[in-house]
Order: C-alpha cells, then structure tokens, then sequence
C-alpha cells in the first residue's frame, strides 16, 4: 500500500445522504474476478443523468469527494471502495460513514475522513462556487484546509498510522502467528469443523 | 459490573491485545461466496500464503446463480466465469464448497444455521453484511470487506476495535398478523440507518423470547440496516431445540459440555448498556418501506409522509428524492400502493416458516392477474422441506413462480430482476434505489403481507384476504 500523508485536490460536492454501495457500485459489477478497472461502474445509475455532478467537465479531475451523512451503508462490497479509488479518488469527507465501508476502505487505502456537517456543508458551498478550489487533506495534522477554512478530521489513530506507513495487515498480523497457534490449541473441542 | 453477551464472545476470542492496537480476535467460522472472495483468493496466491483453516472454512454459490435451469451451464458468461473460480480455488486451496445442485448449496446465511455450523459463543465472519443473521445464535457474526475476507483466509483472525453495545428491548406480545420483520423494520424506522453505527445491537425482551429461531434470524439479518455490523440474541431452549442433532452440533458428551457453556452466554443482571431502546410489541401493526433505505418505513395502516414533516434538513431531502424515485405522492394510503412483482424469499425470509406462512394464506387463493410472484427458497434443504410439505404445489396453483435456491431477486445479480419502473413488494432487506434490477421500485414487507398483497395487488394485510 502506498504511504499517505498528506493530498492536495478539488472537489468533487455529492449533495446527498445514505449514499449505499448499490449507488457506489451496482452488483451486476461485481461479476467481475479483477481487483481493478472500476472507474466506469461508480455513481452508474447517477451517470445516467447528464446533469448528474460526476458528468460535468469541471469537476473530472476532483480526487475528495465531500458527500453528505451515513456514506457507504448497505452491502459490504468493497468494490464500491475500489472504484472511488480507480476512478481517481484519494479521500471523503463525510459526516458520518456506515462501518464497513470505512473498515474497507482504510484496508485499501482510501482516506475516510469525518468531519462536521457543517464543514460539509461549507465545502460543498465553496466547491459549487469555484470548481477549482484546492482542498488539502492532511493526515499528519489531521486537518482539512481550503483557503481561510480550516477544520479538524477524525480517522480511527490505528488506521491513520497503517495509512501513513503504508502496511499491510496481514503482515501486521502475522507478527503474532505463535499467539494464533497457542490461541488455537485452546478452542473448545465440541466447536465445528466444516471437513 | 457485569458483562454483555457481546463482550463475552468477544473477550473468549482475544489472541493478542496491546495499547494503541485493535484487538486480534480468532475466528470460529468463515463462510466464502463467490462475489467478494475471488480478489481474496489472487491476493493469497500473489503473497505464496495458503488457507491457514481450511478445517473453519466453507463456500458456497449464491449471489449470482441463477434459480431456473440450474443443471444446465450458467448461460450469463461473467456469473459463470466467477462462479467458475470459486470451485477452482476451492480446489487448489483444499476447502470444502456447496455448489449448484448439492443437497447443501444455498444463500450463505440460510445454509450455514441449517448445518447446525452457527453456533452459539462463537465469532463468524463473511464477506456479506447480512453476516449478522447468525447473530440469532448467540454468535458475535458480522460481515467483511475482501481484504478481510484475504486476512482471515491467511491468518484466521481479524483485528478489530472494540464494538459499543445497545439493548434493543422489545415488550409484550406480538399482534395477530406482525411478524419478527415487523419488529426490525419498526426498530430501523426508530433509530433510523446510521443509529446502530458501531453498536453491537442485543435484542431482548419478551416479545423475542418468544419467537422461533427462524424469526430471531429475520431480526439479527437487518441489523445491518440499522448501521450495526452485528445483532444479537442470547441463546436459550429454542436455539439449543434448534440445533440438537443437526449435522455439526456437538453430539453425546461434546453436547452437554457445549450446552452448559451456552447457558452461560447471556448479559450480566447488572450491566449496563452504552445505549438502550424500547420497542413495545402489543401494538406493533405490520411495517412497510415507503423510501429507498430501509429506515424509511411506516405502518401499513398509515399514509406515505410528507417530506416538509420532517424536521431535518437531510431528512427531508432524502424523502423527497425517495418520493421521486419511488414515483409516490406524499398523504396517499399505504395500502392503497399497486405492485407489479412480489419476492418472497433471500436471507431475511427464505426459511421453511416463512414459505409456510406464506403458503397458509396462498392456499386455494390466486395471484392477482396484474401481479407476478416469485417464490425462491433459502437453501436446496428449504426447497425439499417444502416439497415434503406440499407448498410448491400451493404456490403454482396461485400462479406463483417456484424457483431454485439463491439470492435471487434480492439484490439482482442473477437474471431475476424488476425492469426499470417495475415496483415490487419483497421480504428481502434493502429498498435501496436500483437494488432489485435498474430504475426497479422496492417496498420492504413480511412473508404474510407479501402473501396477501399477491392475491389484491396492492399493499396488503392477511385479514383482507
């Protein structure tokens, strides 16, 4: 995983809540065995409209999205993770993010970043004003700067660290593989075994 | 103080615990499908690791399959090429996986209770969110991401943060007509989709005492939908009568050792909880979805709501891009909602009492004329338990659609799928925009109400029919 410490962008404002991973990404995509090549499935149903956000030119070249609260309820997939990634996103900004989505994304290096809704909202205001606005999203001050506004984020501490580091968690884990090993000569015999 | 269930089943399986550090919790139980593994099983191979359990470890085809014609080749190519690679890595890797036409194949969470695999005080895992339908066991059971699905593959455990804990308590006796989905789309409606987030939700109380494990199930599956990534139920008599003699549950000695320990899986008398909610049964009246989250859901009996009612500036956007989508006015009767298509089936409600139920009312009824109604069984075992039982017969003397086993119209991923503008009623779990086929309108309903709105054709209770 590539290391993250700090990204400069413009923005790309979702003026919506609830925002499930069917929006993110519908299942007929995730047919798919390929752990890349998602850019054209995100935001598909929305795409359809051209007067949908995503569809206007001055805002093709945004990497933050700003989006409204309980982003990335709903099904597990991580794909939906994926194709903000391969689409071109490094970070969002949200209120509130459902747990999964966010558990998914720090493993795929995706900065979910929480901030107030009022923050939001300014964002979102600011970036409808001038697409160009350059937004900073700093992990090492855990801070989210755009021109005069500066505002604090909240990232789990552990996550902020592996995204900083750029570590993998099954090597993080497999530092303890002797605990793994005594923990599984205590597992009580009557607990199934599927072969 | 005491202790809660959860943080029993979750201190029973810490393998390592530092400051500063997620806890690295042991996994009793991963159940793989085909749709979030492939990328896992590439990621194994890319890294040299193998699958350190196989023997915690099973797989089984789902999401994807399709429900007619399953003895002939997938005819969709992409399904095909991935349910393809899940027999293939089942094979490289050594695991045991239920494919089409095996006597165990089915949708993840109906197939592994059946075995008697979910058991209580264990932890289970699934790259699936309705992971928390084994909840209903007593099991800490939550749903992953495929890197976690690729972590636990390698090292069997996962690290995780500590979860809070909400008692969700439900009062009285349920009402002639409402169901354990009633109680769970009343719940969400109250705490709305984000108000479980990082909860563990326990639910307790008379009303869920009294239902079957089938029902609990129901409740544990769409805790998801609540926000929380796990639901559970402490086991008693019911769940131990469940699981007695199923093909995994312990037997003899194992059996009375197991028991014994279960009985001891329930929350302290004296702890408290970091939050708690209140739900009384006794005048619970059947819930239906109006929106395009589960949260937006009402009682049958009331009229679709008017998005200036709401006093949060989100909330009334929500509902008014809800209405728009769901081509519904604001003050107009629930039950005077028409529906094209009507689902009875998935993981929520795709067990033998659910197509029982529904069948109870369908007997010697019809389809209305203007409405199609699938009938998709959980598990291959659902579909010959209801054979035995004569309820396919039922079914298609209604002019219902008998299927085979899978996901289904769930979540669309096989061929069946609402056309665009098509409105169901399902007793799946999501009425998220485009969830049961593009531009496709969901309302989220009971097995009962789906029986009795396939014979008006518009929303309706059992008492109508």
């Amino acid at each position: 995983m590539e290391k993250f410490i700090s990204h400069t962008g413009s923005v790309l404002p979702l003026r919506r809540s609830n925002v499930d991973t069917d929006q993110i990404i519908p299942a007929e995509y995730l047919k798919r065995i390929t752990r890349h090549g998602f850019e054209d499935a995100l935001f598909q149903a929305w795409r359809k409209d051209p007067d949908f956000i995503l569809n206007k030119p001055e805002y093709k070249d945004a990497t933050i999205l700003v989006t409204g609260p309980e982003f990335g309820t709903g099904s597990s997939r991580e794909h939906a993770v994926w194709s903000l990634m391969d689409y071109g996103f490094k970070v969002v900004l949200s209120s509130r993010f459902a747990d999964i989505f966010r558990g998914n994304s720090g493993k795929a290096g995706l900065v979910t970043a929480e901030v107030a809704q009022d923050v939001i909202e300014k964002l979102w205001a600011l970036s409808e004003k001038d697409p160009n606005l350059q937004v900073t999203v700093d992990l090492d001050k855990r801070e989210v700067q755009a021109g005069d506004l500066v505002a604090p984020f909240q990232i789990d501490d552990y996550v902020r660290w592996r995204l900083m580091e750029g570590l993998d968690d099954i090597g993080l884990t497999l530092r303890h593989e002797s605990k793994i090993t005594e923990f599984e000569k205590t597992r009580a015999a009557y607990k199934p075994v599927t072969l | 103080m005491g202790k809660t269930l959860a943080e029993k089943v979750w201190e029973s399986h810490i393998v390592h615990q530092a400051e500063g550090e997620p806890d690295l919790l042991f996994i009793d139980l991963h159940l793989v499908h085909e749709v979030t593994s492939p990328q896992a099983f590439d990621g194994l191979r890319a890294a040299g690791r193998k699958v350190r359990r196989p023997d915690l470890t099973v797989l089984t085809e789902d999401h994807n399959v399709p429900t007619i014609d399953i003895d002939k080749p997938i005819a969709d190519l992409v399904s095909r090429a991935q349910v393809d690679a899940l027999r293939d890595n089942a094979k490289e890797f050594g695991l045991k996986i239920f494919s089409l036409g095996d006597i165990d194949q089915g949708i993840v969470h109906v197939v592994g209770p059946q075995l008697g695999l979910s058991q209580p005080g264990m932890t289970i895992v699934c790259g699936d969110s309705h992971t928390s339908t084994h909840g209903a066991f007593g099991a800490l059971a939550f749903g992953i991401g495929t890197s976690e699905v690729e972590h636990v593959l390698a090292t069997q455990t996962l690290p995780l943060k500590p979860f809070k804990t909400m008692a969700i308590t439900v009062n009285g006796k349920l009402p002639e007509g409402s169901t354990a989905k009633d109680i769970i789309l009343a719940v969400i409606a109250k705490i709305s989709t984000g108000g479980g987030q990082g909860y563990v939700l326990e639910y307790r109380g008379e009303a869920i005492r009294a239902l079957s494990m089938e029902g609990r199930m129901t409740i544990c599956n769409m805790s998801i939908e609540a926000g929380a990534r796990a639901g559970m139920i402490a086991p008693d008599e019911t769940t131990f009568a469940y699981l007695k003699d199923r093909q995994h549950a312990p037997q003899g000695k194992d059996w009375d050792e197991a028991v014994a320990y279960w009985k001891t899986l329930k929350t302290d008398e004296d702890t408290k909880f970091d939050a708690e909610v209140i739900i009384d049964a006794n005048t619970l009246s059947p819930f239906v979805t109006w929106g395009t989250n589960p949260g937006q859901g009402v009682s049958i009996n009331d009229n679709v709501p008017d998005p200036t009612s709401f006093s949060n500036e989100n909330e009334r956007t929500a509902a008014q891009k809800a209405l728009e989508y769901m081509d519904l006015k604001a003050g107009m009767k629930m039950r005077d909602i028409k529906v094209d298509t009507v689902f009875l089936g998935s993981c929520t409600n795709g067990r033998i009492e659910d197509l029982r139920a529904a069948a109870a009312i369908l007997k010697g009824k019809k389809v209305a004329s203007t409405v199609r109604m699938m009938v998709v069984p959980g598990s291959a075992k659902v579909a010959i338990q209801a054979e035995q039982e004569g309820l396919p017969a039922i079914f298609k003397a209604a002019g219902a659609d008998w299927r085979s086993a899978g996901c289904s119209m769930c979540l669309g991923m096989n061929p069946d799928k609402l056309t665009p503008g098509e409105r169901s009623a399902s007793t799946s779990n999501r009425n998220f925009e485009g969830r049961q086929g593009p531009g496709g309108r969901t309302h989220l309903v009971s097995p009962l109400v789906a029986a009795a709105t396939a014979i008006t054709g518009h929303l309706s209770t059992p008492d109508e029919v």
